[in-house]
């Protein structure tokens, strides 16, 4: 048994305390929807929120991810998660494969215009999705791409952000680590991934957090190019489980907060996942 | 084993900058050449144009029979060693020293063969599952080294590699390279500033200044005949003496001093290594010394003759004292310059 030494400081508990109140308010929202998807409706509709958690998670797991709404029968809460996986990772992998070979492109070859082109994609950043959706939609829509993946994620996956953190990684690569690669005898795609690649690994991965969470949240996009419910993702889904909650008959409180809890938990286990390697690549480098 | 021809080749750069001046030398099959000049002078740039990483602006470079200008670095039968090493920091030592021949598409077998061999060669052996980033300073030297020994290259090129070093294995390893190099008998171009590597290591050396090459020779006739004022003061620690004097035809003179035989007639620069400045009590060279500097085995006077700086090199045992003495110098040991253009006369 080993004494701690350590001396009890009143500052360390007010610490503490302030931290403490801090998640719980922050965790509570999430406590609650853990709550009322654990009773059945009409307890909710009775009791409102409360401390009371039930047994009912099962069964609301069960309507949350099979029942569907609307009149295909096709968006159950499944098709939907599975749909903003797909939306997830296909615009992250997009965002970051692209980005890549963008920066690449700019930084390891003698191209006329390598700056201006630079300087192009960046001031894209000035244009976000809201200022050109129209021009976006009809361009998707004249391809035939409406209620496609494709149309889902490549309108989006070109991305100024992730060419510019890649872009800026890639120069601070010694040069020398080039060199001793064309001596080597790697050619230009041999280098980017045997060796590029591998060393950019951390800053992919905070890339890749960056760009799920950003792809899993989008709202505006999926809710202009889907409407075929099939197509529906979980947060374009919200509409109806707010929907299901304004209904005349009883609402479905458990169903609609297990989804919205279904909802935010993919980010989540991304975020802590990958938060090593997120930290890795902000704070130190390999080269 | 190849040789390497220079032919009037330079270097000018997109900006307009001339870092090689036409430059042309031969380097013999299994010679170990060194590059060695103030920093800026071009020695980089020189071994670049050779390895292929820099194009050739004008002129013709050979690696054995055949012209490279402009044939790939890959496919020039080189092998470079950097400054800082540039090993592949995700990949283990093994992969690191293998991945050129994995390049070549050398079976596996034969590539772990190679690099058993070379690992055995430089002490990595403890070392081959480790990451490359995970080594020392020293270490990732061994590395760079036997990556570039498993390609069994025709020609070595290493820009500085022991700068990054402590003083202590810089020692060691010169002496390692250069034994390495005998070993296996391969052509070796090797960049450094430092004149004490450029001696002991160089079959021959080559001096450059500001792109220009000053001087081509063995250690021994770089040292003992410098081709300029610069190569004079450039190699050797301290460096040579360098005196205004003037030539009447027959004499040269140091202050009132005569010093040298000479047909030369004019303003001239009288060279004079520190070493042989002997104190003599009968000598004809008057000198006060302001500083003795103790160096162990030897010591080093600095003072003055003729109102000029002088430096002598004398036994640990010499008695020393600050105030006027008199040297002579040994026979042949003076170089002339012409003091206008610098050159040997
Ligand atoms: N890409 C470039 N564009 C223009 N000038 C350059 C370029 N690279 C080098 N130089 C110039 O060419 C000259 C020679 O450079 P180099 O790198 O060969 O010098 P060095 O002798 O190797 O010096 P050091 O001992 O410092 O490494 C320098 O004056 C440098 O400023
Ligand atoms: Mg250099």
């Amino acid at each position: 048994m080993s004494v701690s030494t350590r001396r009890f400081r009143w500052s360390a508990v007010l610490d503490h305390s302030i931290l403490i109140i801090g998640s719980l308010i922050m965790i509570l929202p999430v406590v609650m929807l853990l709550q009322m998807a654990s009773t059945t409706d009409v307890h909710t509709m009775k009791n409102g929120p409360g401390l009371g958690f039930g047994d009912q998670l099962p069964v609301n797991f069960d309507k949350a991810m099979f029942k569907a709404d609307g009149f295909s029968g096709e968006n159950t809460g499944l098709r939907m998660l599975y749909n903003s996986m797909i939306l997830g990772f296909g615009f992250a992998i997009g965002k970051i494969v692209i980005g890549m070979m963008a920066a690449y492109a700019i930084v390891y070859f003698r191209l006329k215009f390598a700056t201006l082109a630079f300087w192009v994609i960046f001031t894209t950043l000035l244009l976000p999705l809201e200022v050109r959706i129209l021009p976006s939609y009809e361009i998707v829509q004249k391809l035939g791409m409406l209620n496609t993946y494709q149309g889902l994620i490549i309108p989006l996956i070109a991305s100024a952000t992730a060419t510019f953190f890649f872009r800026q990684f890639f120069r601070s690569v010694p040069e020398e680590l080039v060199e001793a690669a064309r001596i080597d005898g790697a050619g230009p795609i041999k280098f980017f991934v045997d060796i590029l690649v591998p060393l950019s690994r951390t800053m992919v991965a905070a890339m890749f957090i960056i760009m799920f969470v950003y792809g899993w949240n989008q709202y505006l996009w999926p809710t202009m190019i889907t409407t075929d419910e099939g197509m529906y993702t979980l947060v374009r889904g919200i509409k109806q489980i707010t929907q299901a909650l304004e209904g005349t008959n009883l609402p479905e409180y458990g169903r609609s907060n297990l989804l919205a809890l279904i909802a935010i938990l993919p980010p989540v286990l991304i975020v802590i996942f990958f938060q090593s390697w997120f930290v890795k690549g902000l704070t130190e480098s390999d080269k | 084993m190849a040789q390497v021809k220079l032919n009037a080749v330079r270097k000018t750069y997109p900006n307009g900058f001339e870092a090689v001046k036409p430059a042309s030398f031969d380097i013999a099959d299994g010679e170990f050449v060194v590059l060695v000049g103030p920093s800026g002078c071009g020695k980089s740039t020189m071994l670049r144009m050779i390895a292929g990483l820099e194009d050739i602006s004008a002129g013709e470079l050979s690696i054995g029979d055949s012209v490279v200008n402009h044939v790939d670095p890959a496919d020039r039968d080189i092998a470079m060693v950097f400054q800082n090493y540039a090993l592949y920091p995700h990949m283990t030592v093994r992969k690191n020293i293998g991945y050129g021949l994995k390049n070549r598409k050398i079976p596996s077998a034969e590539i772990d063969a190679k690099v058993a061999e070379a690992a055995n060669m430089l002490n990595l052996n403890d070392y081959l599952d480790r990451k490359a980033s995970q080594l020392s300073g020293g270490q990732r030297q061994r590395v760079a080294m036997g990556r570039a020994i498993v390609r069994d290259p025709a020609l070595f090129l290493f820009d500085e590699p022991l700068s990054n070093l402590d003083a202590k294995l810089r020692n060691q390893m010169r002496i390692e390279i250069k034994a390495l190099q005998r070993r296996l008998g391969v052509t070796a171009v090797y960049v450094t500033h430092d004149q004490v590597e450029a001696m002991t290591m160089a079959d021959r050396i080559i001096v450059m200044n500001g792109g220009v090459i000053e001087q081509i020779g063995t250690p021994s006739e770089v040292y003992h005949s410098p081709a300029s004022t610069f190569v004079a003061s450039f190699m050797g620690a301290p460096p040579m003496n360098l005196f205004d004097g003037h030539a009447n035809g027959s004499e040269v003179h140091v202050g009132s001093t005569p010093l040298h035989r000479h047909a030369h007639q004019g303003k001239v620069t009288v060279g004079i290594r520190p070493e042989d400045i002997v104190p003599d009590v009968t000598g004809p060279l008057a000198i006060h010394v302001n500083i003795i500097e103790e160096l162990g085995a030897h010591r080093l006077l600095h003072g003055h003759t003729a109102e000029q700086p002088v430096t002598i090199h004398v036994a640990k045992d010499y008695p020393a004292a600050i105030g006027p003495m008199t040297a002579s110098i040994k026979p042949d040991a003076v170089s002339l310059f012409d003091t206008a253009t610098g050159r040997r006369l």
